[in-house]
């Protein structure tokens, strides 16, 4: 076929000519690649912010707490209650040689964070500086909790978004400022703002970090501490060695070391796996959906473009009485399919990627994109080609059609 | 099923025939066959020199393009294309550049006396004057013969005058061969050549 500017023009008029049904047929087409990317760039950006709840959290960590006994031992009855100590942490370090971090935490809730007339109900917590390596903080003024901090003692804090945002309401970096916590100063060094949702005894947000030995004597809390936080070397599921954990822990506080319920050890293991799981679910939910409707948008082509031919018996005939080869109805016919897939898909790409910044937009905070919606170049080249090939599908069994139109067909159709 | 049984027929270039006959004597399927638009189970036609049979449909659309000119009892012209578009219309498929199929088509037209109305649709002409346009669609691939199937079954008898004395004009001043297939012998008559034919054999 011969292409010059009147093919095109061809291709054109014959769509034009019936405007309201090449623009109804098109907006399936439209509709099922909208559907497809903007579900494709939803889906991960929803993901996303799923995982932003985990954002910085070691994925092979566990959570050691204390709760009341649940099985009598040594004597003992059960409903005991008993408190982690810091000797717990040693322990661990020397008989579990698989894990990696052992960092303890001590918390307290309600504790009142005042700079000047700002005041903020917080919780303290009291961290070692290896706790980064479970919970990555995201520093946006100073640093983290460092080894001299707890060295020597010293009355240093690092503060939570909200916190911040409440006690500094001006902004500024807050470093080297004092703030009182219930009765002692502490001189800020950090502003974390990581904003993962794993709620470790307070959110990050909401938390005041000060060094541990000085939150155990500010606060008197001897020596017991809340929670111990554990990482296992790699190749180690913490899974494997929970039993062992649980063992040591229980034997030195006189608890059955089958009791699950006493010596809780919470696996973050287990969560993960239960994301990925749910999202390889919506995925799979993603693309059946996406694809299935502009699988239904593409047959319509066909359906809307199998009456196009039907209607046009009589002009085919005649173009094939004065010398049309079945190649060129063919291509004829494909092209206009073609043509009305990829203008009405090229619309649906353009109207989702419209639609995705948007909801990125909508999705950022202080400049920092919380979550990514929009979908990647590739994706809608893919999609685009994607199109191309549904259109010459779609145009396939029209085309056939045509082509088994005689010309003599033409002659007795009137 | 067999309509035609035995035709022996030999026209001679630049020779006006018509072929007569009654509806279902096989007059149809003998145009269609000669206008290789039908294939044929026995026998032999040749075209200018070329045996045409068993063709593939891409060729027998390149014969039909270069060799016949078709001129149909209902026009035929396509409905959304202006005049000369559809005289360009062959030249198109033979792969003739934009500009000179124009040149070739506005020609043709203007021999036909249509060049004023070379922008206008089907639609908007009478039928006599979509008939010409028909016929220049037909010459303008300077074809071998000119198959017309009733060329004036649609016309008023004053119109369909003048299309044949267009036809007998064309054949005598440009020597194009011509088979009229009609049923009228008014139209016949005008032929130098008549070929009777009766179920499925000629009897002239």
């Amino acid at each position: 076929m011969r292409i010059d500017i009147d093919t095109y023009h061809e291709l054109l008029e014959t769509l034009l000519r019936n405007k309201t049904r090449s623009f109804l047929t098109g907006f399936g087409v439209f509709w099922g690649v909208f559907m497809l990317v903007a579900l494709i760039g939803g889906g991960a950006g929803l993901k996303e912010m799923l995982s932003n709840n985990f954002e910085g959290f070691a994925t092979n960590a566990a959570m050691i707490w204390e709760q009341q006994t649940t099985k009598p031992y040594h004597g003992f009855r059960k409903g005991r209650m008993w408190s982690l100590t810091t000797v717990d942490v040693e322990r661990l370090r020397a008989q579990v040689p698989q894990l990696d971090v052992v960092s303890p935490i001590a918390s307290k809730w309600g504790v009142q964070a005042v700079n000047g007339d700002h005041k903020y109900n917080c919780s303290v917590k009291g961290q070692l500086p290896e706790y980064a390596r479970v919970e990555a903080p995201t520093m946006y003024y100073g640093r983290f909790l460092n080894e001299m901090d707890i060295a020597q003692q010293r009355k240093v804090c690092v503060l939570g978004k909200r916190v911040y945002k409440t006690l500094f309401p001006q902004g500024g970096d807050p470093c080297g400022q004092l703030v009182r916590l219930d009765s002692a100063y502490y001189s800020v060094v950090g502003v974390n703002y990581a904003g993962g949702n794993m709620n470790i005894n307070g959110s990050a947000d909401e938390s005041v970090v000060v060094p541990l030995s000085l939150m155990q004597r500010a606060f008197n809390m001897g020596e017991d501490i809340d929670l111990i936080a554990i990482t296992a070397r790699k190749g180690t599921a913490i899974s494997d060695i929970t039993p062992r954990i649980r063992e040591v822990v229980a034997r030195a506080h006189d608890i059955d070391p089958t009791d699950e319920k006493a010596v809780m050890v919470f696996n973050t293991e287990v969560l993960f796996g239960l994301m990925d799981s749910l999202f390889e679910g919506v995925d799979l939910l993603i693309w059946l959906v996406g694809i299935g409707t502009l699988l239904a948008g593409a047959i319509g082509v066909s359906n809307i473009m199998m009456v196009t031919v039907k209607e046009r018996t009589t002009e085919i005939g005649i173009r094939r009485a004065i010398g049309a080869t079945p190649r060129v109805i063919l291509s004829q016919i494909i092209s206009e399919s073609i043509l009305l897939t990829a203008v009405a898909g090229m619309s649906g790409i353009l109207f989702a990627v419209f639609v995705l910044q948007m909801l990125e937009l909508g999705f950022t905070e202080d400049g920092i994109v919380k979550s990514h919606f929009q979908v990647s170049f590739w994706t809608a080249i893919a999609s685009a080609a994607l199109l191309a090939l549904l259109g010459v599908l779609a145009g396939l069994a029209p085309a056939a059609r045509a082509m088994s139109i005689k010309p003599v067909d033409a002659m007795r159709e009137e | 099923m067999h309509v035609l049984k035995g035709i022996d027929l030999d026209i001679q270039e630049g020779e006006l025939v018509s072929i007569m006959g009654a509806s279902g004597s096989g007059k149809s399927t003998l145009l269609n066959i000669l206008g290789i638009l039908d294939d044929y189970d026995e026998g032999e036609y040749t075209l200018d020199g070329t045996l045409i049979k068993n063709l593939s449909e891409t060729r027998a659309a390149e014969y039909r393009n270069r060799m016949i000119g078709f001129i149909f009892q209902s026009f035929n012209l396509i409905g959304f294309k202006t005049a000369v578009e559809n005289v360009e219309l062959p030249l198109f498929y033979q792969g003739v550049s934009r500009r000179k199929r124009h040149q070739m088509a506005m020609d043709e037209l203007e021999k036909m006396g249509l060049k004023d109305w070379a922008t206008h649709y089907p639609n908007e002409m009478s039928g006599g004057q979509r008939q010409r346009v028909a016929i220049a669609r037909a010459l303008v691939t300077r074809p071998q013969i000119i198959l017309a199937d009733e060329p004036t079954g649609a016309l008023d008898s004053k119109t369909g005058i003048e299309v044949m004395d267009l036809l007998k004009r064309l054949n005598h001043d440009e020597h194009i061969t011509m088979i009229i297939v009609t049923h009228d012998p008014g139209v016949a008559a005008q032929t130098n050549r008549v070929i009777h034919i009766k179920d499925g054999v000629i009897e002239e």
